[in-house]
């Protein structure tokens, strides 16, 4: 499938359909714009740069229809969610959204009565500041595909000098359990001067082929400090296309970590732009490929701002068949003096059918910054088996535990601790049940008998 | 300590006629060597001898590979055996240079390897914490390694310590020891020593003592643990064996006299040949 949209087997994202979607005018004005934007945009290929390694020539947007009502409830991966909830622990607000639509929003009174507001478009009379400010420099067909068919948006803002003690939670469901569902959660997160919060993502599904679109935008004003953390667990017929965009002002902090362990085809965009002079971005992830998942990663650091400082860390394993994708660009804009960015990316490959790519790129305008980059690709090193073998351990235990040990201290370093020991349950039993659940599944990587 | 344990009885490691390759290249033309429960064995020699061969043989790694005899434990034949299931049995080396395993805690790896064995009861987690503190004292490792990952940021004397740790808690039948003292100050040697030291002592009725086999280049280790017998091993033969009196020689002639097998029988005893050929 290639070509402009409005070709007739999409006929299910037309401009008649999003314009029938609900929601306050500017919504629905938002909507047009970006219903008119996708009708000339055509689908990006595999053979552009950004799209290198991916699956896109395979989407068919032709089996995906957009969710246009909000689903019924309790959604069917509520039990997932409920136990994820459980593991986040206190939190000062709850919003769940099924579908792309808010409907629940639940801020502690603690939050509401220092001015903290986070609310679903119906909430909002006018169009949000910064709204799709963020994700322009990233804009394509599938931003404006999100744009033209998001049910809904989550804003949620925090006023200049506040700290929020506890959490925010939003939850993103499918909800929808038919066949090519398409769902496009919209997340903005907007930090005043010196605000201080914590947001932390959830993004489930079924098992039922979907189409699943999410957008977040971050805007930090000047000290302010956000972590925020994602995690992405949704079923094994997910296509997952997110974009993830934040702007940093000076001397203002955000440290981002994403968990991506579901869907078949799973891609996150992450960008970061320090525009304010030390400015300080952290970007971690992890992420996990079994069966035939595709886990496919794009980072940007853009270094706008003197004295800016980025650190990037992610870290994958394949096994199965399974596939991934790192591609990374340190920017480093002319005037980013004294800036400092550094990424590092290393990929596990756990059989011989899978396949892990690892591609970083540098981009340096100007002269006084420093940069480093590291990646690597490989099995589980073979030394560090024979040594646990040496000590009784068997095999299979001791691939665990080299794996865990693998992603141990990034997970310690994810900004929840209830999230963190959450992700490393996760983790622990996807190498139990997934990734190594296959007898030998690790038999290529030097052990012999 | 379990009910297992308690009734073994004295262990005898018999190493016979072992032959041994790396990369196609024989290195080991036939190792004999007999090491019973409480006695410690040095095995000394020249850079090249095959002594880190030896080692890893005897553990199974898999870089080596095994062209003849035999390696057995108490009459089990170990070279059939995996690795894990060769620590099972009661082997236990402590490599050269242990490799660092990032994100995992001693903790975990001593756990884990104690559950494998069935030996739940010292797995749990404030048994082994009292366990892994107590021992850590004894032999002068810095509490902090306890909850590190296994040998991350360790110098070469901690290492040695972690690596002493582990043997003292896993208390296996017989370890060898690989150059345990490269990478050691004097102080952390004799902690070291004085450890593995006491684990060769046995213990009540039915506990033998550990069996050592301890393999280094220098001497200074058998100043510490003193070795009941030293054998000497040249290109992959042991071409003398003697009391602690051959490693006092060592040192004073150095191998070179063992350049050539033959030399070396010739050197520490009667010629075999009687002689006839001199």
């Amino acid at each position: 499938m290639s070509g402009v949209l409005q070709a007739s087997d999409v006929a299910a994202f037309g401009e008649g359909v999003s314009s029938s979607l609900p929601g306050p005018a500017w919504l629905v004005a938002r909507r047009l714009e970006a219903s008119r934007a996708l009708a000339v945009s055509t689908l990006p290929r595999e053979t552009e740069e950004q799209w290198r390694y991916s699956r896109i020539d395979e989407l068919d947007l032709g089996a995906f229809s957009p969710v246009s009502d909000p689903p019924a409830e309790p959604a069917p991966t509520s039990g997932a969610v409920e136990s994820f909830l459980a593991a986040v622990g206190a939190r000062s607000g709850l919003v769940r959204c099924s579908g792309g639509f808010v409907q629940h929003v639940d801020v502690a009174e603690s939050a509401t009565s220092l001015g903290v507001s986070v609310m679903g478009s119906a909430g909002l009379a006018d169009r949000p500041e910064h709204l799709g400010e963020l994700l322009a420099d990233r804009a394509d067909a599938l931003t404006r595909l999100a744009d033209a068919f998001s049910p809904d948006v989550v804003v949620c803002r925090v006023p200049a000098g506040v700290r929020v003690e506890e959490p925010i939670v939003v939850v993103h469901e499918v909800g929808s359990e038919r066949d090519g569902a398409a769902v496009f959660p919209h997340t903005l997160v907007v930090l005043g001067p010196g605000a201080v919060a914590s947001i932390v993502e959830l993004l489930v599904s079924g098992d039922e082929r979907c189409l699943v679109v999410p957008l977040l935008e971050i805007d930090l004003g000047d000290g302010a400090r956000l972590e925020h953390t994602s995690v992405q667990q949704l079923g094994r017929g997910a296509w997952h296309l997110g974009y993830q965009a934040s702007r940093i002002g000076r001397d203002a902090v955000m440290r981002s970590f994403l968990a991506a362990l579901g869907g078949e085809y799973a891609r996150q965009v992450t960008s970061s732009a320090l525009t304010g002079d030390g400015g300080t971005s952290e970007l971690l992830a992890v992420y996990l490929g079994d069966g035939v998942q595709t886990q496919d990663m794009r980072t940007f650091q853009e270094h706008v701002a003197p004295r800016t400082r980025s650190e990037l860390v992610f870290k994958g394993a394949v096994a199965d068949t399974a596939r991934s994708v790192y591609t990374g660009l340190i920017h480093m804009h002319r005037g980013a003096k004294r800036a400092d960015a550094s990424q590092t990316n290393r990929n596990l490959v756990l059989s011989e059918g899978a396949h892990a790519d690892s591609v970083p790129n540098l981009d340096i305008e100007e002269n006084d910054v420093r940069c480093s980059h590291a990646s690597a690709v490989g099995p589980i090193d073979s030394e560090q088996l024979f040594y646990l073998a040496t000590r009784g351990v068997p095999p299979e235990v001791a691939e665990r535990l080299v794996l865990l040990g693998f992603f141990d201290d990034l997970l310690a370093r994810a900004p929840v601790p209830g999230v963190a020991a959450y992700l490393r349950a996760a983790v622990a039993e996807r190498l139990a049940t997934g990734v190594l659940a296959a007898p030998g599944a690790l038999s290529s990587t030097g052990r012999r008998a | 300590m379990t009910a297992a344990r308690a009734h073994r009885g004295a262990s005898t490691l018999t190493i016979a006629g072992l032959r041994a390759a790396v990369g196609g290249k024989e290195i080991l033309h036939g190792v004999d060597l007999e090491l019973r429960s409480g006695e410690v064995h040095a095995v000394m020699g020249p850079n090249g001898a095959g002594k880190s061969t030896l080692s890893h043989v005897l553990m199974g790694h898999p870089g080596y590979e095994v062209l003849g005899g035999s390696v057995t434990l108490d009459g089990v034949e170990l070279l059939g055996l995996a690795t894990f299931e060769r620590a099972q049995a009661g082997l236990f080396l402590a490599p050269q240079d242990p490799v660092e395993v990032p994100g995992v805690p001693i903790s975990d790896v001593l756990r884990a390897a104690l559950v494998a064995a069935g030996r739940d009861g010292e797995a749990m987690p404030d048994t082994l914490a009292r366990r892994m503190s107590d021992e850590a004292g004894e032999i002068g490792l810095a509490p902090a390694f306890l909850v590190r990952a296994l040998n991350v940021d360790a110098s070469g004397g901690e290492k040695k310590r972690i690596e002493t740790l582990q043997l003292a808690i896993l208390a296996p039948r017989f370890a060898v020891l690989d150059e345990l003292d490269s990478g050691l100050d004097v102080d952390a040697l004799r902690a070291v020593a004085r450890r593995v030291e006491r684990a060769t002592v046995p213990g009540s009725p039915g506990e033998p003592g550990l069996g050592v086999l301890a393999i280094t280049h220098y001497r200074r280790l058998l100043d510490e643990l003193r070795p009941d017998m030293v054998h000497v091993l040249v290109k992959g033969k042991i071409v003398a064996s003697g009391g602690p009196d051959l490693a006092d020689e060592l040192e004073r002639t150095g191998y070179a006299g063992y350049a050539e097998p033959e030399v070396a029988v010739a050197a520490i005893g009667p010629d075999p040949f009687g002689g006839l050929f001199s």
